[in-house]
């Protein structure tokens, strides 16, 4: 089992590096679709399975996985947007940044106080290079739909961290917490079909400079 | 009985969704709101004592702040329904649906007991807040949504992100993570010190940005100042103060932990800064609403340094909790009343606006007053409170920094606030279907600030015992 779930790991991390790379906002949605999916297998491989673990992975799989990136999809198709434009950093820099977060994420993740069981896992790590990777794409992209893939990458390395505290939060809170999380999404899609007819068929957030002291 | 107090307006969201007549459909929100005033009342002095693994409790911190939702509620539902026979052209199902589950997620984060819940609440209240904001729907707004959406959005992220922190500080201590409060509160001191104090930043990074401390504000000014006054009210005075009590459940946590210290000089900082952005940016702000939202910033600071400092500074923050709610409320839907007036917010296009609009201008003004802190308004008793517990505590540079910073955002307001309601006029008045003040529009305003000056006079003694109680629940571990 640990193996695969450490295949599960190291593949997010490839998907968070192939999201920050690319400009193809397709593929990015996809990426980010296949990120949430297999991170929706981990709760029954890492806890055993239970029926509290099933009802979380099948919960997030549905989202994470399908629903979620449907939306995008569709927003992408109806704003008829494909390509981000130049992003405010290059993508070389923004992949070398990149870099240098995951791989402070791994020293960073063996120095904290964690329960034996813990140590030396690659869940922590994961979880923190991903925080690291959303938050990268929240800083550095125009677009308002780029600017949502990186919540929702955030919120993926939120999920990993997660993992580990199954007991944490009861199965009806999760689903309260993934409710919100679709709502979130689909507000900020409405949302950015009315920047998109406010400022003539674009939804680059550099035209939302209009209030400013 | 508390189910009812969350579950209500929920059910009346629901009914004004299906309602195909918009001409009732604004009656929903008055009815529901007294409705729920009235609950509220009797659930409050009942006071259920949590159970270590209830979701749903109501003690004195969650009683306040619920009292003080419930309220400003009831008076600014008035309004809300003067103001959307005002706008009978638009579709109003988005709106109502949105504002009664506002009340009910609000509710919620009042009433939880359960970190995860509280969480969920507050996400909630940011999702249904923004179709509020931008009900005007232009440029303007749509920017204002956006980055409140987002800005918040990622910042109750981090809120999560400290929650799991939390929960793993007592994985690591108790062999078991859960985060019910109570459960948290009796077994503090066997939280793992390291991931608590981690978890409180993050907890405090994250609903400090829903709260509007600066350096987290950036949103509030815009939101504010492109929301319709009955919102900003609503966000100003409620919001805010559902976010100010989910830092509280964060500073139970780390007070029965013991590691109050560290909280508080956190809390401090953010305090002290928001001051100094208030007063840095209240100064020459010539648009009215974006100056309330920098006193509201302001208002949050106080807040911050109340509970940071402790002791009787704490007792004074609950009652200013309350005052700084009812205050702003009649504050923004005056702000509104003169907006709809003159169509502009601007200060050079609405001077002299006591002339045409004699009761929002005055109880603008009068609420200037009673928001800067001047006597015999309540928020004088409340800072003064704040202060007297500041020069206790042996803090004189922080006194009078404190001071300093109040007459400055004091003076930065006014310089605005006059010339707009005692101003010059310029040229004749026009003929035009123009807003007027009517009972249901300037009649609510008017009842807040009566009942600030109402508190300033006499406070009741089951009001002093809760702020009393409220201040206890943050002092000594239960």
């Amino acid at each position: 089992m640990a193996n695969v779930v450490n295949i599960i790991l190291v593949a997010v991390i490839l998907l968070n590096f192939y999201v920050l790379g690319t400009s193809r906002l397709g593929a990015c949605v996809q990426a980010v679709a296949l990120q949430g999916a297999l991170l929706s297998l981990l709760p029954p491989l890492v806890n055993g399975w239970s029926i509290h673990g099933l009802g979380l992975a099948g919960g997030a799989f549905l989202l994470k996985g399908l629903i979620i990136p449907w939306l995008l999809l569709r927003a992408i198709r109806q704003l008829r947007i494909k390509r981000e434009i130049e992003p405010r950093i290059g993508y070389i820099p923004t992949l070398v940044l990149g870099t240098v977060t995951t791989a402070a994420a791994f020293i960073f993740g063996d120095q904290l106080p964690l329960l034996p069981a813990h140590l030396h896992s690659m869940i922590i790590p994961t979880s923190l290079a991903t925080l690291a990777a959303g938050f990268l794409m929240l800083i550095t992209r125009r677009k308002a739909i780029t600017q949502v893939l990186g919540y929702l990458i955030f919120e993926n390395g939120i999920f990993v961290f997660g993992i580990l505290l199954a007991e944490a939060m009861p199965l009806m809170v999760e689903a309260g917490v993934l409710l919100d999380m679709l709502v979130a999404i689909f507000v900020m899609g409405i949302v950015m079909n009315h920047i998109n007819r406010e400022f003539s068929s674009s939804i680059d957030t550099d035209h939302l400079n209009l209030l400013r002291e | 009985m508390l189910e009812t107090i969350i579950l209500l307006p929920a059910a009346a969201a629901l009914l004004a969704g299906l309602l195909p007549w918009a001409r009732l459909r604004p009656l929903l929100v008055p009815a529901t709101a007294l409705a729920h005033l009235v609950l509220v009342c009797r659930a409050l002095p009942a006071g259920l004592p949590g159970t270590e693994y209830a979701m749903l409790g109501i003690d004195a911190l969650g009683g306040l702040t619920l009292l003080v939702i419930s309220l400003l509620y009831a008076v600014s539902s008035l309004y809300a329904f003067g103001y959307l026979r005002c706008h009978q052209e638009w579709d109003n199902r988005i709106f109502i649906c949105c504002l009664l589950l506002f009340l009910s997620a609000m509710s919620l984060a009042a009433l939880a007991r359960h970190l995860g819940l509280l969480w969920v609440a507050v996400e909630t209240t940011t999702l249904v807040s923004a179709p509020l904001i931008y009900y005007n729907r232009n440029k303007y707004s749509i920017e204002a949504t956006w980055k409140y959406l987002l800005l918040c959005s990622v910042g109750i992220a981090l809120a999560m992100l400290g929650i799991l922190f939390v929960a793993y500080a007592d994985l690591k201590g108790y062999g078991e993570a859960n985060i019910q409060l109570d459960h948290l509160i009796k077994n503090g001191f066997l939280l793992s010190r390291p991931w608590l104090r981690a978890g409180f930043v993050f907890l405090l990074v994250g609903f400090g940005t829903k709260m509007g401390l600066a350096p987290l504000h950036t949103w509030k000014p815009d939101a504010y100042g492109e929301a319709p006054g009955l919102v900003g009210g609503l966000l100003a005075g409620g919001l805010t103060s559902v976010a100010f009590l989910a830092i509280l459940r964060a500073m139970q946590i780390m007070t029965a932990a013991g590691q109050q210290a560290i909280a508080r000089q956190c809390l401090l900082a953010l305090g002290v800064t928001s001051l100094l952005f208030a007063a840095v940016f209240v100064i020459r702000q010539h648009d009215i609403k974006r100056m309330l939202a920098y006193s509201s910033v302001e208002h949050m600071g106080i807040l911050a340094i109340g509970v940071a400092v402790g002791g009787l500074a704490t007792y004074g923050a609950m009652f200013h909790l309350l005052n700084n709610a009812l205050t702003k409320g009649a504050l923004f839907m005056c702000a509104g009343n003169i907006h709809r007036h003159y169509g502009s917010k601007r200060q050079c296009e609405i001077l002299g606006s006591l002339k045409v609009l004699p009761v929002s201008a005055g109880v603008f003004l009068a609420g200037f007053l009673a928001i800067a802190g001047s006597p015999p308004f309540a928020l004088f008793l409340s800072e003064f409170t704040i202060l007297r517990g500041i020069f206790n505590t042996g803090h004189p540079v922080l006194c009078y920094l404190f001071i300093l910073l109040l007459v400055v955002i004091f003076i930065g307001m006014g310089s605005t606030v006059i010339p707009v309601t005692l101003g010059p006029t310029y040229g004749e008045e026009v003929e035009s279907p123009r807003y007027r003040d009517t009972l249901l529009t300037a009649g609510p305003p008017l009842l807040l600030l009566l009942a600030v000056f109402g508190l300033g006079l006499y406070l009741p003694e089951p009001l002093r015992l809760l702020f009393e109680n409220a201040a206890a629940a943050l002092e000594v571990p239960q």
